[in-house]
Parts: C-alpha cells; sequence; structure tokens
C-alpha cells in the first residue's frame, strides 16, 4: 500500500517544530482529509481551522509546500512526490500549529463605510445583469485571507497592517464603489487610511486566489485610476469642494433608517 | 453584575449562531436600541448558510406574476405533507419577497431578469420559478450581506466559543449561558435578559451528510435541557443529491439547482427513473412523459413538471430504491446529467460552483460527463417547538429561530425555503426579544452553581487518565446512525439504535483528551458528543413512535402515512436538566387552520 507524509508544524506563539506522520495513502483524499485521520489516530489535539469542506467557506487556509491554499481543495495526488509540508498562513501571528489569528481581517472590515443606497422603490430596485456582475465577480470572496497572507506589504512588514487594508478588502471597497445603487463616497478613505498606493501589483493576491477573482485587474488597477482621477484632476477637485460631498462613516451609515 | 469566577459578559439579547437566522435576529434586535451580542463556534462568516447553494424562496413574482404567498402557503404545506406549523408556513410565505429586497438594500447582488427585477429559478416541490439567487452560491450572499451589516453596525461577535450549556435563574427563566474559548480553553459566562438560539442543524450524527463539523445539534440538545421542547424529530431530510464519489467527500452537496436548470437523474440502464416514482398526491402536476416534461423547462404553461423536481424526500426514496434494486452506478449512486440537456456556456454560468467542485475534487468535467451522486443527510425539519409569531420557547426568554426550530417546515422542507425561514424568523425573534424585555419579566441573576457543573463536566475528560477517544465514538455513533436510523427506518433497528445510544452515553462518560485546553479539537469534539447522543436520541425515539411513512421519515413496516398521526406532532421534553436525563414525549396536536387557509390547499392553482 502507498503511503504519504505530512511533515506539519506544531506550536504556538512561543515557537514550535515540525512533525512527521506518514499514513496510508487513500484515493482521491485532499489535505484536509489527511490531517483528519491524524487527528482521529496520532495527534487528537492538532490544530486545524475548517468548516465546509467543499471550498465555500474558506475556513481551512494553510501553506501547502510553501504556497497558500485551502487543505479542502488540494488534492494529495496533484502534489509532488515526497514529503508534504503544511505550515501556517506566515502573515498572521499564530494561535496553535495550523491555526492563525486572523482578527486583522476583521478590523479592516469594521471601517468599511457601508453601502448607502437611494430609497427603495415599490417593487425592488431595477439593476441590469451587466452592471451588478462586476460587483459579483468580488462577492465570490469566501475570505480564506490567503490574498492577505501573500501579499508582502504585510506578509514582510507586519507595521504595515495599521495602514494598510489588503486585497480582499481592496476587492471590497471595488465592489462597493462600482456598486449600482451606492452614494457613499470612499476614495478619500481609500487613499489615506487604506493605503491602497502601497500595493505596487504584483499580482500575487491574484495567482492564489481560490475563487479565480482578478483582484489585480479588476479591483485594484480599476480602483487605483478612480482615485487618481479624483484626487489629481482639478475638474473632480473642484466639483468635490463645491458639492462638499464627504465620505460617510461606517456608523452613519448604519444608523441610516432602516430599510 | 453577577459576581463570575471567568470572564463575564452582559447584554440584552446573546444570540448563539451567527448564521442566518442569527445575524438577522441580531440586525433587528440592534436596531431596536437593544445590546446585542454574538456567539458562533466558528469564525464570522463561516456557517452552515454558506453551503446553501440554489437560492431563497419568495413570492415576488419577478419571472411569473402569477405567482403570490398564497401559492407559495400551499407548495410549502403540501411539501411538508401537511404536518407544518400552518402558522409558520403562512407568516414565511408573506413576508419572504419583503425580506429578499431587504437584503439588496444591504448590498446583496442577485442575479436580474432581463428587465432589471430580481430573477427566480426553478426548484423542486415550488410550483412557479421563485428562488432568488446568485448563481449557486446564494447561500454566500446571505451570510455577506448579514455579517457586513451586523459588523456596520458595531454589534458585539465572539467568534470561536462554544457554547455549553444554557443556564436559568431561580425562577426557571433563561439567564443566559456558560460556554469556553476555543483559542484558549479558557470559560465564559453570558448573562442575558434573552437568548435566541439559531445554532442550526444536526447532520454531523450521521456518517453522509452534508454538513460541517459545526452541525452537532448543540442548540437542539441545549433548548431540551433547559426544559423546551423538540417536536418532528423524526423528521430528517435526506437531499437527494449529494457527491457519492470520491468517498473523502462523500455526502457533499450538489445543489437542486441542477436539476430546476434542467438536469435530470437516470440509473445505470439510462431510464429516466422519476416517472416511475410519481406519488398521488403530486400526480396531477407532474408529466407523464419526457417530452411534456421537457416543453415545461421553457414555459411552465406548456406543459407539467418533470417529476425529477418533485420534493426532495421523494427523489430521495427513488433513489435509494433504484440503487437497492442493482440499477446503481458503480460507486453507488444514480447519474445526475446536465452535460447532454445544456450547452457547456450555460452551465459554467448557472452553475459555476459545481462545475469548480466536481472537477477539482473528483476530475469530472459536468459539461461532458454525468455526475454520481446519492442521497446525504442535509437538514433537520424537526426542533424547538416555538410560537409562529414571536419564536418563543416555553421557556421564559428563550427564543429559536431557522434550522434548530421546528414546525415551518412539517415533515419535509422544500428546497429554497430554509434560507428565506432564517431572515423571516431571525428577524422575528429579534422582535420576540424586544417585546420579552420590555414587558420586564426577565432574570437579573444566574444559577452559578449550573454554571460550576457544566465546567466540571466539560473538564472531566482531561482527568481520565484511561479513556476512550472522542474521535472513536464519533465514528461508531455516526456509523450506527447512518446504518439503523437513517432515510428508510423499521421498528428493529430503531430498537437497536436504542439500545446502542445507551451504550454510547456510558462511553461518552469515560471519554478521555490528550493535550492542553487550548485550540484542542480533540477537546471540542468530547464537548459536543452530549448534544450529538440527545439529538440522536431524539431522533430516534421520534422514529420509534411514528408508526407511518410521512415526508422526511419512512418506515418499511408502516410504508403509508396515517391520517391521525398526520393531525400530532410527538413533543419530546425533559425536567431533569443534564443531557442524559431521562426524556418524556407527548402528542402535541397541530394547530388548527382557518377555512380560508385550508381552502388554499384544496385550490388548483
Amino acid at each position: 500500500m502507498a503511503e504519504v507524509t505530512l511533515r506539519v508544524w506544531r506550536g504556538d506563539s512561543t515557537g514550535g517544530d515540525f512533525e512527521n506522520y506518514t499514513l496510508e495513502q487513500n484515493e482521491g483524499e485532499v489535505v484536509l482529509d489527511v490531517i483528519h485521520r491524524i487527528q482521529a489516530t496520532a495527534a487528537p489535539d492538532l490544530a486545524c481551522r475548517w468548516n465546509c469542506k467543499a471550498g465555500k467557506c474558506g475556513s481551512c487556509s494553510v501553506e501547502i509546500n510553501g504556497k497558500p491554499r485551502l487543505m479542502c481543495m488540494t488534492r494529495m495526488d496533484t502534489l509532488p512526490e515526497g514529503p508534504v509540508t503544511v505550515t501556517p498562513m506566515k502573515t498572521f501571528p499564530i494561535i496553535r500549529d495550523l491555526v492563525t489569528d486572523v482578527s486583522f481581517n476583521y478590523v479592516q472590515a469594521a471601517k468599511v463605510p457601508a453601502l448607502m443606497p437611494p430609497p427603495m422603490p415599490e417593487g425592488g430596485y431595477r439593476m441590469f445583469q451587466e452592471d451588478v456582475e462586476r460587483g459579483q465577480e468580488f462577492r465570490k470572496c469566501i475570505e480564506c485571507f490567503m490574498c492577505q497572507d501573500v501579499c508582502h506589504v504585510i506578509r514582510d512588514h507586519d507595521d504595515n497592517k495599521q495602514h494598510y487594508a489588503g486585497p480582499r478588502f481592496f476587492i471590497r471597497y471595488a465592489e462597493l464603489e462600482m456598486h449600482p445603487l451606492d452614494q457613499n463616497d470612499r476614495r478619500d478613505l481609500i487613499r489615506e487610511d487604506m493605503g491602497l498606493g502601497y500595493c505596487n501589483i504584483t499580482k500575487c493576491c491574484t495567482e492564489v486566489c481560490p475563487e479565480h477573482i482578478k483582484i489585480t485587474d479588476n479591483a485594484i488597477i480599476p480602483l487605483k485610476e478612480r482615485i487618481v482621477d479624483a484626487h489629481y484632476d482639478p475638474v473632480a477637485w473642484l466639483g468635490r469642494k463645491i458639492r462638499r460631498k464627504t465620505k460617510t462613516s461606517a456608523v452613519d451609515a448604519a444608523v441610516q433608517p432602516a430599510p | 453584575m453577577t459576581d463570575s469566577p471567568y470572564e463575564h459578559h452582559e447584554y440584552d439579547v446573546l444570540i448563539i449562531g451567527a448564521g442566518g437566522a442569527g445575524l438577522r435576529a441580531a440586525i433587528e434586535a440592534g436596531q431596536r436600541g437593544l445590546k446585542v451580542g454574538i456567539v458562533t463556534k466558528s469564525l464570522l462568516g463561516k456557517a452552515h448558510t454558506v453551503m446553501a447553494e440554489g437560492g431563497m424562496a419568495a413570492a415576488m413574482g419577478n419571472v411569473y406574476p402569477e405567482d403570490n404567498w398564497k401559492v407559495h402557503f400551499r407548495d410549502t404545506m403540501r411539501g411538508g405533507k401537511y404536518l407544518n406549523n400552518y402558522r409558520m408556513a403562512e407568516l414565511h410565505a408573506k413576508e419572504a419577497p419583503d425580506r429578499v429586497w431587504e437584503l439588496e438594500q444591504w448590498g446583496a447582488l442577485f442575479d436580474r431578469t432581463v428587465d432589471g427585477k430580481i430573477l427566480q429559478r426553478d426548484f423542486g416541490g415550488h410550483r412557479y420559478a421563485r428562488l432568488a439567487h446568485v448563481g449557486d452560491r446564494t447561500g454566500l450572499e446571505l451570510i455577506r450581506t448579514l455579517q457586513q451589516k451586523v459588523v456596520s453596525m458595531g454589534t458585539d461577535v465572539f467568534m470561536e466559543c462554544k457554547v455549553l450549556k444554557l443556564i436559568h435563574d431561580d425562577g426557571g427563566r433563561i439567564a443566559g449561558c456558560v460556554g469556553y474559548w476555543r483559542a484558549t480553553g479558557e470559560f465564559v459566562t453570558f448573562q442575558a435578559k434573552t437568548v435566541i438560539l439559531a445554532t442550526g442543524g444536526s447532520g454531523k450524527s450521521w456518517k453522509i451528510t452534508s454538513n460541517s463539523w459545526e452541525g452537532t445539534g448543540d442548540g437542539h440538545a441545549m433548548a431540551l435541557w433547559a426544559g423546551a421542547n423538540l417536536i418532528d424529530m423524526e423528521c430528517v431530510q435526506f437531499h437527494p443529491t449529494g457527491m457519492v464519489w470520491p468517498l473523502s467527500v462523500r455526502g457533499l452537496l450538489v445543489t437542486e439547482g441542477v436539476r430546476g436548470d434542467g438536469g435530470v437523474l437516470r440509473n445505470s440502464l439510462g431510464e429516466r427513473f422519476m416517472f416511475n416514482y410519481v406519488a398521488e398526491m403530486f400526480r396531477a402536476e407532474t408529466a407523464d412523459t419526457e417530452e411534456e416534461a421537457d416543453k415545461w423547462y421553457d414555459d411552465h404553461t406548456a406543459g407539467r413538471r418533470p417529476p425529477e423536481l418533485l420534493p426532495r424526500d421523494e427523489v430521495a426514496r427513488a433513489i435509494n430504491t433504484e440503487v437497492k434494486a442493482g440499477r446503481g452506478t458503480p460507486h453507488g449512486g444514480v447519474y445526475l446529467d446536465i452535460a447532454t440537456r445544456r450547452s457547456a456556456e450555460f452551465i459554467r454560468r448557472r452553475l459555476p460552483s459545481m462545475y469548480h467542485q466536481f472537477m477539482e475534487l473528483a476530475g469530472v468535467d459536468i459539461t461532458r460527463e454525468a455526475m454520481e451522486i446519492g442521497p446525504t443527510c442535509h437538514y433537520i425539519m424537526g426542533g424547538v417547538q416555538v410560537d409562529a409569531d414571536s419564536q418563543e420557547t416555553v421557556v421564559p426568554g428563550l427564543f429559536a429561530a431557522g434550522e434548530v426550530g421546528g414546525g415551518m417546515h412539517g415533515a419535509n422542507r422544500l428546497g429554497g425555503n430554509s434560507l428565506s425561514d432564517l431572515v423571516v424568523f431571525g428577524r422575528r425573534a429579534g422582535i420576540g426579544a424586544a417585546e420579552y424585555i420590555e414587558a420586564g419579566a426577565f432574570a437579573t441573576s444566574m444559577d452559578q452553581g449550573a454554571v460550576e457543573t457544566a465546567v466540571k463536566e466539560a473538564l472531566a475528560p482531561f482527568d481520565r487518565s484511561e479513556g476512550e477517544s472522542p474521535y472513536d465514538i464519533q465514528h461508531d455513533l455516526q456509523e450506527m446512525m447512518q446504518t439503523n436510523v437513517g432515510i428508510i427506518r423499521n421498528a428493529a433497528e430503531l430498537d437497536e439504535a436504542t439500545t446502542k445510544l445507551d451504550e454510547f452515553t456510558e462511553r461518552v462518560k469515560h471519554v478521555a483528551v490528550k493535550g492542553g485546553r487550548a485550540y484542542n479539537p480533540g477537546w471540542n469534539l468530547a464537548t459536543d458528543l452530549p448534544a450529538m447522543i440527545s439529538l440522536s436520541k431524539a431522533v430516534t425515539r421520534g422514529a420509534i413512535l411514528r408508526k407511518e411513512s410521512r415526508g422526511g421519515h419512512t418506515r418499511e413496516d408502516f410504508p403509508n402515512p396515517d391520517a391521525k398521526l398526520g393531525t400530532i406532532n410527538f413533543a419530546q421534553h425533559t425536567d431533569g436538566g443534564n443531557w442524559d436525563s431521562p426524556v418524556n414525549v407527548v402528542e402535541s396536536p397541530l394547530l388548527v387552520m382557518p377555512d380560508e387557509l385550508k381552502a388554499l390547499l384544496e385550490e388548483d392553482h
């Protein structure tokens, strides 16, 4: 019977090391299946996150042979021969074993000013498929945070987390900015506080996205163009001054009368 | 302020569970000015709602203007084989459209009709195309929209926190709960004027299931232990189409949208066998021939419905019968074929997740080949008995909404009625909780003795040097429930299940875990086991008592429905308060439907 070996990082915030686990190989298994078999036998306390096991929830993000991957969607038979190395995401602090503290992302989520639509007409809004499709691409995001993990702006420089939202939230801002109903303006916020300028479009995020969202081409670059237009175009600048359109905070947006 | 030796929080409304129902309840209570906390076993946005694929049912009439709440109500009651709480089915049918439109105001982007309205798709048991959807990832859209709304309101969310037990005050009112942080294993108490259970389902008690690790029936069990009633627990939905191969993904859901969009079921002989399984109650509205059925997809007035779109219980039983008769696929399923019926471009646009899922996990291109599928444990219709309008249980201050609630779906749930259930009754639970607080008779202190008992019980597995692994018990339980309390049941197997469940109860008392308390999945599983056992017992008990076949409950020794049993729910209750306390069952008569609603069931729409 063929065997598989997983080299799994075990430890916590104080340190850790790799442990090797060798098991029988089963047909069609994904990395998460092997982790589960390790939990059921050799290491019942091996910590990992998972939920749906179908690539829909984005919980089981780790680095497999050094690359961000979902454990539930990585078939063992697609990996090169030899031991498979499984490590926690590098960009986030370790909690235990393969589990990291991803609260950075929830802090960023709380800063996003909400959608601000006009009052809904009788019978619902009218929007057209071609207009909603741009936003729908970004709403496929399963929040696996692998784009955040791979983004060198925060992967290599932890202090940038103070002023950089990261690719997951750039697609969120792009989605809202392109939303057919939105009346909120987040352009200054994105430029000044969310650090869009730090991204130098190396497309690492796009490469790891399990939903194949074109993060760089369809979100980040159009967002950069939009902000540059707004900020440096004197006509737009004047228009903004005259209309005195200011960004609205998330809290302001949320306390609109409940639709 | 209660004096607690543990980390302690106080709220007006504490919501356990952060899926669609919990988040919608939180929004409602928050908008009414109440202090709201949400506790979830996972990270925010990962709840099982995310797995819902096909859509949410709401009679908006965007595709078929003939559609309205009355037809939706009728479809829901017929799908539920009339075991439903009619009032819940009525409220659901009336309010679902407003809940869909409201999501759009909060940022959801549904697929559109050519004139810019929300597009609606066909699903089993729904007379008209009724499901608002986003491709085949509607659940993701729902949870993300609600999650973003909750976050924008600044609601407190306690992530990766497992609740062990509900706690009363000395007057028997709900006063809060005790749980632990998964990251550290440290205990935490929440005191609340009201608690809303929104914990979802319980599929993890079966081996082949579409449910994630979270579906351990925590809310069902905690409600029972706290003195609430569980009804219809025998009614478990086996979704007809789960993946069967490779083994590691066995049970993974394949959306009903495949059939709604034209996919058909075939056996190994290539026959569209569903034509042989049309029950009497659906015969008048189901096509007799393939030709008639195929006309229906383009124009619902040109032919009657294809039999592949019968309610889920009917289709799952038919597949089961075909496989048992030796007409199954090599891996023990049947074929679901959309490749020969729709263009590759259509399939990739309408069913992107399914395309991706089969390609990556099974190496099957569904635009070229048929899928192999079979039934998978998907949903529990049974749940906590609630007042239809407020979602309040018989325990003062305790509410339940979503899958953990009982009654809405009767003996069988129609596809698409779950997402709408979450938001309709999540909102109502939020209102119910607000009104309960307004009335002023809420608890103000927690029974600390009960907190200590729960903590001690949770830590006991660490004290046992010798003992069984929680994984072994879970594995054996799943095997047993799959074999004895599965899709087709009989008295002998159910009696065996009862005996085995008593053995499992003893085994859980001797479970041992290794390692520390910080993020220890073995320990986490050990603390899920009491709920899984309680849940399994309740299902088995209900299945023994319901000596008939109805919806998601099929007895081979009682193959027909029984008129008298069709008028009662079996309500399970315990006064003992512990997970192994004896449970009583009483016959709880169904609410009597007003004549004008009865008339809707008879009408030929």
